[in-house]
């Protein structure tokens, strides 16, 4: 039930109608009162026109997912009004337009239903359609302020902020504000909402969606070259990284970029100038999401053999097919481990927040330049395109990039010979040079058979040299990519294991599985190949749940492809509808499997 | 086969370039294509024009696709970084490489199939982009390592081998390269030598996109009595319209020329290509006129040959962008990080 710094509003708007900014005005409001919160997006793949959805879940305890329940329904739209209604938990209030008369066919006296007539309030008072429109956005923010005793005072600062280069907005936004607020304080007399109380947990914290900060990441990383094909919902990371270069990225001398967005004819060509670039010793990387990955499949495959480092950032969401663009899953992850035809793996990076989003984009980029082969960070739709409290990012001026086994010209120039593929260390990853260094540094790229001097071959012996000393780079990956997060609760017999955007439902169904007494251990992987702890963990345990947002069972898959697991101890829970999964799925599942006998 | 190597010995009076190198440093490994294939002259012309040029081996790189033509680049300039793509991705590759670092001359060797099929997407794209390359497609109507297919520059009624002669309309990459702007397009026949080479020189020269491209046919899959892209049809049927001179700089033109038909181009490096015109009509700054007459000959069975258009003026890829000079590897890490401290300036409007 609801509570005091426990709610869940949800705004429903159809899109193209600029709510987006009075949904963020909204969520910011109760962060900047110290609350913790999360917003959600349910958006259609669509201009204008259709239904979309905001989820401001207010969450003193600070978590992460979706929540199960609505407690405030904002219903704005008269297309999805009976549903919307329907959505609201027992006891729960829905605030509607009654400027107009609504459906009462659906009407539940289990709920309160607020009418305000928020058209009609703005029509009386501002001029122009469109001002009218964004201004009845702004009108129902005011409306939930006062319902749940949001600071007035910290949304005019909000609005100063926002509106500081034009001053007469700030006053008529108040206005609006006012507009709503006042209609409710007055008019409203049912049983009062749950309020809004000052904290102080979101010090020290941001809210952000992933693609902004998987590229601030790349901004950090010194990615130079992004090369990309517009696909949702990885879109919004390119326009955050030409954001950031334009103003980071400009030579004070010459006035000009050290930077370079290459939008392609299509993504096959975006992954070619990835490699193309990144061969010349660039840091280049592209964005995409699984259709695209789906494209660039053949030349991944190619550098992984050609071993060129890459970077791809596959924000994944909803297949097969074209899908649902606009849902999150989870369901790239084989696709994605085995991209392209032959015998290739890829190394992958997990994300699970926006966090995460900014400090794996420098540790891919390390990745690819170390080991010299393609790394992909699979985020998804929900952590890509949501807003999440995480902590601040912080930069260590002391970071040094790790741009692996590059010769100079004066390497080279000391060597007798160099020879591309040969395995010097011992680690399975040989040196490179870049072209243009020195001429006795030349070599020949090629994705056909290659002996380790770098020459075309067809020779059974040579071929299978160089393909099983990549096979020793793989178990050098598995050294070098991030370990896993691993808790251990008092019973340990069973335990979750999730990845990436799952983290949020699973963690707070292991507390809320802990106040029924049923106690488990936890692990989030956070790459792929697994590091060994994964398996020693797994071992640990009689079962493991394995929690992930795909129909197949793709990561329980990898996991036993990858270590040779005995199946029947990675039991699965798999949400795959693309809405992002929530606490109580993972909680009833778990109780679920206990309730036919098995461990906790 | 290519793994072989050639023997490194030469003669010692063969002629030394500006570098001091003879041509046998600018050749490669021993090819592997068919005996008397096209595509071993346009070879040995890349090798005469890089030569020539006095080009570093190492400051050129070597791109190309899948198939006859894109196996090439092993057989020329071996101390050159060479990059053999996925088939048809030879552009984008290229596209990267060049964004990464302008520095370096650019030459991209495709095919027909390469090109006009499988990669005409990107082939054109990196034409819209005026990447600055030379873009040579060794043209012979056929798949060879595939025994003999149709490409999509096979002419309606080019017979094969065996089955039926082709019905479907070629697509022309002179004509393809002339709608989209490309800045520099020539045609020649890997028969001819002598118009080859000044072309390719050009093309090296050329900033922004050049397109070479060159009959060059396939002894073993359409060479026969019937096919458009044969030896003998080519020979019968080749028409110079303008030819090239190359003039290294600082080099007086030397030779005669009839009044009116020599017309100097200069080039960035203060090179000048000289454009002979056999045809005293055409004009090769023209991008409607050019488009006219080469359909006009094209219709009557002639295939037009020479540096087809010109144009010196539009900006290459780079300066379209405004990217800077300096190659991106070569940035220093912590100039492309925004300043100490700024991090938490940039992260305000998430509070």
């Amino acid at each position: 039930m609801a509570g005091t710094n426990d709610i869940v509003i949800k705004i429903a708007t159809v899109n193209g109608t600029g709510s987006a900014s009075a949904n963020g005005l909204l969520r910011k409001a109760i962060f900047r009162m110290g609350v913790p919160v999360v917003g959600k997006n349910y958006f259609p793949s669509n201009i204008q026109g259709l239904p979309t959805w905001y989820e401001i879940r207010v969450t003193k305890d600070g978590y992460q997912s979706r929540s199960d329940r609505v407690d405030i329904m904002v219903a704005m739209n008269v297309q999805t009004y009976s549903q919307d209604m329907a959505d609201v938990a027992p006891g729960g209030w829905l605030i509607y337009d009654s400027t107009w008369p609504r459906s009462r066919q659906l009407d539940r006296d289990d709920i309160t239903v607020i009418g305000v007539p928020l058209s009609r309030l703005c029509n009386e008072r501002f001029d122009g359609v469109r001002t009218r429109i964004l201004m009845k956005n702004i009108a129902y923010v005011g409306v939930i302020a006062a319902l749940t005793n949001i600071d007035l005072k910290v949304i005019m600062g909000l609005l100063e902020e926002t509106f500081a280069a034009k001053q007469h907005l700030i006053a008529a936004n108040m206005e609006a504000i006012h507009l709503g607020y006042d209609y409710a304080m007055e008019k409203f007399s049912g049983p009062p909402t749950p309020k809004v109380e000052k904290m102080d947990a979101t010090r020290r914290h941001i809210v952000i969606d992933g693609n902004t900060a998987s590229a601030l990441g790349c901004v950090y990383a010194g990615a130079t070259v992004g090369a990309w094909y517009p696909i949702t919902p990885s879109t919004s990371l390119m326009d955050a990284f030409r954001a950031f270069c334009a103003r980071y990225r400009i030579d004070p001398e010459s006035g000009k970029r050290t930077y370079a967005i290459i939008q392609a004819e299509d993504e096959l060509a975006a992954i070619g100038m990835v490699f193309g670039a990144s061969w010349m010793g660039a840091r280049a990387f592209t964005p995409t999401s699984g259709p695209g990955i789906s494209l660039m499949s053949e030349f991944i495959g190619y550098g992984y053999y050609a071993e060129i480092p890459a970077v791809i950032f596959n924000v994944q969401r909803t297949g097969p097919s074209t899908g649902m663009p606009t849902r999150t899953q989870q369901s790239d992850i084989l696709s994605c481990a085995y991209a392209s035809h032959g015998d290739t793996k890829h190394v992958l990076l997990f994300p699970a927040d926006p966090y995460e989003c900014f400090t794996m984009a420098p540790q891919a980029f390390d990745l690819a330049d170390r080991l010299q082969t393609p790394v992909m960070v699979l985020s998804d739709l929900d952590i890509g395109m949501n807003d999440w409290m995480v902590p601040e990012f912080e930069w260590d001026e002391n970071y040094v990039h790790d741009r692996g086994k590059v010769l100079s010209a004066e390497d080279v120039e000391e060597m007798e010979v160099f020879y591309r593929y040969l395995d010097v260390d011992g680690d399975g990853i040989p040196y490179r040079t870049l072209p243009g260094t020195h001429p006795k540094g030349s070599y020949f790229t090629r994705g056909s058979g290659h002996t380790k001097y770098g020459a075309y071959t067809e020779n059974a012996a040579d071929y299978q040299e160089v393909i099983d000393r990549l096979d020793v780079k793989w178990e050098t990956a598995r050294k070098l990519v991030p370990e896993p997060e691993i808790a251990y609760s008092k019973f340990n017999n069973a335990a979750i294991l999730t990845v990436g955007s799952g983290n949020g439902a699973c963690k707070e169904a292991l507390d809320r599985l802990g106040e029924q007494n049923v106690g488990l251990n936890y692990c989030r992987v956070k790459a792929f190949p697994f590091s060994e702890s994964v398996r020693e963990f797994i071992d640990k345990h009689e079962v493991v749940y394995v929690v992930e947002q795909n129909r197949d069972a793709q990561l329980r898959a990898l996991l036993i492809l990858d270590f040779n697991l005995r199946p029947d101890k990675l039991v699965s829970l798999l949400h795959y509808n693309g809405i992002p999964m929530n606490a109580g799925f993972v909680v009833e599942k778990i109780l679920e499997e206990i309730t036919k006998g098995r461990a906790a | 086969m290519s793994y072989i190597a050639k023997p490194q010995v030469s003669h010692p009076s063969l002629r030394k370039n500006k570098l001091g190198l003879t041509s046998r440093d600018y050749e490669g490994a021993v090819s592997t294509l068919c005996a008397g294939c096209g595509h071993d002259s346009v070879t040995a012309a890349i090798i005469q024009a890089v030569f020539d040029l006095d080009i570093e081996p190492h400051m050129l790189a070597k791109m190309s696709g899948i198939g006859c033509s894109s196996k090439t680049p092993a057989y020329f300039v071996q101390q050159s970084h060479g990059f053999n793509s996925v088939h048809g991705r030879m552009p984008s590759v290229t596209t990267g490489a060049n964004t990464a670092n302008r520095h370096l001359t650019y030459i991209g060797v495709s095919g027909d199939g390469d090109s006009l099929s499988i990669g005409v997407g990107q082939f054109v794209h990196a034409i819209r982009r005026n990447l600055n390359m030379c873009y040579i497609i060794e043209n012979n109507g056929v798949y060879g390592l595939t025994k003999g297919q149709f490409s999509a520059s096979a002419d309606i009624g080019s017979k094969p081998k065996k089955g039926l002669p082709n019905q479907q309309e070629p697509i022309d990459p002179v004509s393809t390269a002339l709608s989209l702007g490309a800045t520099y397009i020539a045609r020649s026949f890997s028969g001819d030598k002598a118009q080859l080479v000044p072309l390719i020189k050009g093309a090296l020269l050329h900033k922004g996109f050049s397109l070479v491209d060159i009959i060059s046919p396939c002894v073993t899959f359409n060479d026969h009595e019937g096919s458009t892209k044969s030896y003998a049809h080519t020979r019968e049927f080749y028409n110079h319209v303008v030819d090239v001179d190359y003039i290294a700089p600082f080099e007086e033109i030397t030779a005669d020329y009839e009044q009116g038909s020599a017309m100097p181009v200069a080039l960035h490096d203060g090179s000048k290509i000289l454009l002979r015109k056999i045809d005293g009509d055409y004009d090769p700054t023209s991008r409607a006129r050019a488009f006219k007459y080469l359909r006009d000959r094209f219709n009557a069975g002639e295939i037009v040959t020479g540096l087809l258009y010109i144009d010196d003026e539009r900006k290459e890829m780079h300066d379209l962008m405004g990217n800077v000079d300096t190659p991106f590897a070569e940035l220093p890490m912590e100039s492309l990080r925004p300043p100490k401290g700024e991090l938490q300036k940039i992260l305000k409007p998430y509070r």
